[in-house]
């Protein structure tokens, strides 16, 4: 980004400016053209602190950690922002509540770290999407790229969750360690066919990654196995899947998506892959 | 030792460590178009640079004088570049010769004086046959080697590469770029790991026509760089692109191979891969990597290559950095990121992050309606379309 | 159980003063003794003793000597005991071998080759006891310069952190050590004014009230990390890498992850931990500026960021690249720093000694006229105060102590952290052994290494007539090389004795 310093133009369909705490009920609109992503994100919290929920921002051209400094905000996780142009990468990196809606593609390192929340991203998303990633759900309608789902973790009531409606690239779900993802391997947008992806879940530990269509033995790691959802995970892959479906607007494709059979179900064959390594 | 200290590596480390963003456009039917576009979209990636390099090429920027290799030079000092003079004259026919106009501005500090030179070389008193473009890659390494203070960093024919230490925007406000014209541009944003001041050390890196940018570092220079040494080649700048242009040139040019078969000896599949694909295959990719496995480029990378009428974007086969390729019309965008080829172009017909390892190449098309680029079939060696699962 | 190998220990027991308490068989954690009832007498399984020493210091009648195998191969330069005994385990098992603590390797140990200077007639040595002498130190960015406006000081806005002494604890995990002696580093750390790691094993909420003394790690693995993480604590480190093992990740195996571990570290009960060798958001240095400034922005710009390499061949040029990239503070850990567990041949082989790399980072830093972007700590092979000293001559802020830490907790050096059979309770998590560190007494302990060590700085800097580590810093005339070659004296950026 260029080093424009300032908010070039808030343009705002506030009314109600009069400093009072505000319901956070309307939409804010933020032009970020040429507008730094300190800037840009300093001015988010600035609203969201004066209590405004909604944002809509527009032209958005690589500003880069949306979402990540909205901590310590009473009621985050009613903040809404939608993102209109192709933002930069770590978006919603660390996020801790808030709901992000992307209208284009995402991309690199979407949701790092990512604790609680919600990204829909009505496009393709770039690498290493969801690292980390703690908490929360993240949406993809179309493709991602490499290394997503890498190293992400669960505990007790906390799974991350991942919808990919497209396809995946190598080293998907790499030390994979807990949470889900669901790929769809579907083709919603106009996109090229995408080759098969290898290495998936080299290193799995945890959590489960479940594939509508077949999987090779040679595109897994060798901690991996192959299995059917079981009855209790085939009704969370609905669960998410009518999410997935209501997010995006798809839900007459729904039916078409939910037929179990074709559904393979990703799995760490140990918690403790690495335990015959070692000499002591 | 030669003093470069301006344009060469100042603490002679041995390899120079930088990363950084790139871009090239092209314009698939030839049309020539100005650098504003490319300067805006490399801008936009202003943070993956650090403001210690930033560059450009431009393939058919002077078409008055197609035939003459213009030689873009660097000089320290002015009597660096009398005694460079004094070499041009003896062993090339000097057709035009002319300081690079600039722009000063106040982000750049402390430049060298930037000359280029038309010429051809002569061949007359040589006692051997040997190509024009092998006299004249000769010459520019004894410049590049043995003359004080001078250092050529383009050297092809209707083209021209232009760096620096500065931002790319700050570098291309400098040379004035937005009043020249070409059909392929590539661009370059550096973030060397140290050095300052360093004019030589930016890309893109360059050998007669042939350009490379490159993002990453590629952890395989000293086995890559050696190879090289065996093949005449003196990698002076320390820099692994700079491996990566002599790489192309040996692979290329000298030994005649396609550019597809280059950046698959570049980044060929793994062994496990290559047990999987069918015997023409098997013995296809042996062979490269039996013979040229010195020059698998081990580690991150991201490279745009360009010569005339070809650009090129490609990643090392586990893909660690980023590209993104991009179609509008006639128009083919490589970059590592989307948002600035939004920022240039809002509208793309499709827009797709290639497959690691696999080149996405942009030819002048012969004829109307072919395809804008090879590549982007991304499908593996050895897998058919119809066995991807689809649904 | 192995079948080929010396026992590296012998147990001599002194018969006449053993009286059969067996509490040599109760304190030791690899299994060593056992009892024999009939006859009343101890017996020893020697091939498990590690030297750890428990036995021998908890003996009420001191009847127990542990000392090395006089047994040995026929001695051979080449093959030494130590590479006949490694290669034969690997041939029974397969495996990778581990080791933990820092490399015993005998390279050079420049410490021990610099000299300190004192000041004689022409400027007057200092009494520490009675005169004031400043060790304070700041960590963070410092500006390039100040500006006045209207006759008032505009005040720099990087954020920095006090610590009271150039002495920090380095970065050892909940997981890797016990939950008493993590709570010991906390609090003595706190107490004293200093700082402690948390390593990338989270942060028990109940520690976080020693939040100002805190700097939490982002390491690759992601463990417990939050934004109240963050933002709870003074300081966030990346850790790239760690100078026993440059290069490679963590694994905490399973059966250390206990219910409150897998709290800490937000995992379930009993799954390895694993931390990827590289972070995966970071495969270029362009990708740490990223990722320094996603932590920038989730602290809101108020706390420094620290970034720690190992020092490696490049080291330099890494380290004004992290510069450039944003980090406030820079880490480097050298070849001889410890861990919990790396494979040997890494810890062994891989990496540069810090001194050499130090002199060299401190050097490019002001080279580039960016030394003052960020401060410059340095650990792996810190032994006393006189290294300390040394290298905040050749350059450094302050330095990270582990090793030297743990073992004023107890520990002897016995290298086998990995095992999580720590007999003196610091690196295990088996609660039987984790009592052995008394919270009181280690935090005590702590302040009491922290404390001595300061003075003697103190005493050190007196006699160099300098009060204030400031004047110290960099200051590489005090320093003269001894038994050096000219390339390392070049190296180290100093003269020999004598010149």
């Amino acid at each position: 980004m260029k080093t424009s310093s300032a908010v070039k133009k808030t343009r705002s369909t506030s009314s109600s400016r009069s400093g009072k705490q505000r319901s956070g009920a309307h939409w804010i609109k933020l032009d970020a053209q040429g507008v730094y992503y300190k800037d840009l994100n300093r001015q988010i919290r600035s609203l969201a602190l004066q209590g405004d929920r909604r944002f809509e921002i527009h032209n958005v051209f690589g500003q880069r950690y949306l979402g990540t400094n909205l901590w310590g905000i009473e009621g985050r996780d009613r903040i809404v922002i939608r993102v209109y142009g192709t933002p930069g990468s770590d978006m919603g990196a660390f996020m801790d509540g808030p709901r992000i809606e992307v209208f284009g593609n995402a991309q690199d390192a979407t949701g790092n770290t990512m604790n609680c929340g919600q990204i829909a991203i009505h496009g393709s998303a770039g690498d290493v999407l969801g690292y980390g990633m703690r908490g929360g759900e993240i949406y993809v309608r179309d493709n991602v790229g490499y290394r997503v789902g890498i190293h992400m973790k669960e505990y007790r009531d906390k799974i991350p969750t991942v919808v990919i409606g497209g396809t995946m690239q190598d080293f998907f779900g790499e030390y994979m360690a807990g949470g889900r993802i669901i790929v769809l391997n579907k083709f919603f947008a106009d996109n090229p066919p995408v080759r098969r992806s290898y290495f998936i879940g080299t290193g799995m530990h945890g959590g489960n990654i479940y594939v509508r269509g077949d999987v090779d033995l040679h595109q897994i790691g060798a901690e991996v196995g192959i299995a059917s959802p079981t009855d209790a995970e085939w009704k969370i892959i609905e669960k998410y899947v009518h999410n997935f479906c209501k997010v995006f607007g798809l839900e007459e494709n729904k039916a078409k998506l939910l037929k179990r059979h074709k559904f393979t179900r990703l799995y760490a064959k140990s918690s403790r892959p690495y335990g015959r390594l070692y000499a002591y | 030792m030669k003093d470069l200290s301006k344009v060469n590596n100042p603490y002679n480390d041995e390899k120079v460590i930088s990363q950084c963003s790139i871009f090239g456009m092209m314009s698939t039917v030839g049309e020539l178009f100005s650098g504003k576009a490319i300067i805006t979209a490399v801008a936009n990636m202003h943070d993956r640079g650090n403001g210690l390099g930033g560059g450009f090429a431009i393939y058919g920027c002077y078409p008055d004088r197609s035939e003459d290799y213009c030689l873009q030079i660097m000089f320290n000092t002015r009597v660096s570049r009398e005694e460079t003079e004094v070499y041009l004259k003896r062993f090339f026919h000097i057709n035009h010769a002319e300081e690079i106009p600039t722009f000063p501005t106040k982000a750049i500090k402390n430049p060298p004086d930037v000359w280029r030179y038309f010429v051809q070389p002569k061949l007359e008193e040589l006692h051997e046959i040997i190509s024009e473009d092998d006299v004249v890659t000769r010459r520019v390494f004894t410049i590049n080697t043995t003359l004080e203070g001078a250092y050529v960093f383009s050297s092809g024919k209707n083209m021209g590469v232009f760096k620096g230490v500065g931002f790319p925007e700050e570098i291309a406000e400098y040379f004035g770029l937005e009043h020249y014209q070409g059909y392929i541009w590539t661009a370059h944003g550096r973030f060397p790991t140290n050095t300052q001041g360093w004019w030589g050390g930016a890309h893109p890196f360059s050998l007669l026509d042939w350009t490379v940018v490159h993002n990453g570092e590629i952890s395989s220079y000293g086995a890559n760089r050696r190879f090289l040494e065996m093949y005449d080649y003196v990698c002076s700048m320390h820099t692994d692109t700079e491996v990566v242009a002599y790489a192309v040139d040996l692979l290329a040019r000298r030994h005649g191979l396609p550019v597809e078969v280059v950046m698959d000896i570049f980044s060929p599949p793994v062994w496990e891969q290559i047990d999987r694909m069918g015997p023409e295959e098997r013995v296809y990719f042996e062979a490269l990597r039996n013979t040229y496995g010195p020059l698998l480029l081990n580690g991150p990378f991201a490279i745009i290559v360009a010569h005339h009428g070809e650009m090129v974007a490609h990643t090392d086969r586990i893909r660690l950095r980023p590209m993104v390729a991009g179609i509008r019309g006639d128009m083919v965008y490589a970059s590592s990121e989307e948002s600035a080829i939004r920022l240039v172009s809002p509208q793309l017909d499709r827009v797709w992050i290639p497959v690691g390892g696999h080149p996405i190449i942009a030819r002048i098309k012969d004829t109307p309606g072919q395809e804008v680029v090879k590549g982007g079939r991304e499908l593996d060696k050895g897998e058919k379309a119809e066995e991807f699962p689809t649904c | 159980m192995l079948t080929s190998l010396l026992p590296e220990f012998t147990v001599d027991r002194s018969e006449d003063r053993c009286i059969q308490c067996r509490v040599c068989e109760r304190q030791c954690s690899f299994d060593v003794f056992g009892y024999d009832g009939e006859n009343n007498v101890m017996v020893h399984r020697e091939e498990n003793c590690v030297a750890c020493q428990r036995c021998s210091v908890l003996c009420p009648t001191n009847a127990l000597v542990i000392r090395e195998n006089q047994y040995t191969y026929r001695p051979n330069a080449n093959w030494t005991r130590e590479y006949i005994q490694d290669l034969k385990k690997q041939a029974e098992t397969g495996g990778v071998l581990l080791t933990g603590m820092g490399c015993d390797k005998p390279h050079k140990i420049y410490w021990d080759h610099i000299l300190i200077n004192a000041s004689q007639v022409t400027n007057p040595s200092i009494d520490p006891l009675r005169e004031p002498m400043e060790l304070r130190t700041h960590l963070g960015r410092k500006p390039d310069q100040l500006e006045m406006v209207d006759g008032k000081l505009v005040l720099p806005d990087y954020p920095n952190v006090e610590i009271s002494t150039p002495i920090m604890f380095g970065a050892m995990s909940y997981g890797a050590i016990s939950y008493n002696s993590f709570r010991c580093l906390a609090r003595a750390a706190f107490e004293y004014g200093t700082m402690f790691n948390t390593g990338e094993g989270g942060w028990p909420m109940e520690l976080r009230k020693y939040g100002k003394s805190t700097i939490v790690q982002c390491a690759s693995g992601r463990f417990g990390l939050d934004l109240e993480y963050f933002n709870d604590a003074a300081v966030v480190e990346i850790k790239i890498g760690q100078g026993a093992k440059p290069g490679i990740g963590g694994h905490l195996p399973g059966e250390k992850v206990s219910e409150h571990i897998s709290q800490t570290r937000m995992i379930p009960e009993g799954s390895d931990a694993i931390s990827p060798a590289p972070h995966h958001d970071i495969y270029s240095i362009e990708d740490l500026h990223m990722l320094i400034h996603a932590i920038k922005e989730a602290v809101d710009y108020q706390k420094p960021v620290s970034v720690k390499i190992s020092a490696v061949h490049n080291a330099p040029a890494i380290a004004s690249g992290m510069v450039r990239a944003g980090a406030d503070i820079i880490v480097l850990d050298g070849l001889r720093g410890g861990t919990g567990a790396a494979p040997k041949i890494l810890r062994d082989n891989v990496g540069i000694p810090i001194e050499l790399a130090l002199a060299a980072v401190d050097t490019r830093l002001r080279n580039e006229g960016i030394r003052n972007w960020a401060s410059l700590v340095v650990s792996g092979g810190i032994r006393n105060s006189a290294d300390i000293f040394k290298a905040i001559a050749l350059g450094a802020d302050a330095v990270y102590i582990g090793t030297p830490a743990l073992m004023a907790l107890g520990c002897t050096v016995c290298q086998k952290c990995y095992t999580g059979k720590c007999a003196w309770g610091i690196t295990t998590q088996d609660p039987y052994l984790t009592k052995r560190v008394n919270p009181e007494i280690g935090t005590q302990n702590l302040k009491n290494l922290l404390r001595a060590w300061s003075l003697e700085i103190k005493e050190l800097l007196g006699c160099g007539g300098i009060n204030s580590i400031e004047s110290l810093r960099g200051n590489r005339l005090q320093l003269r090389g001894i038994g050096l070659e000219s390339w390392e004296l070049e190296a180290l950026g100093i003269r020999g004795a004598g010149q």
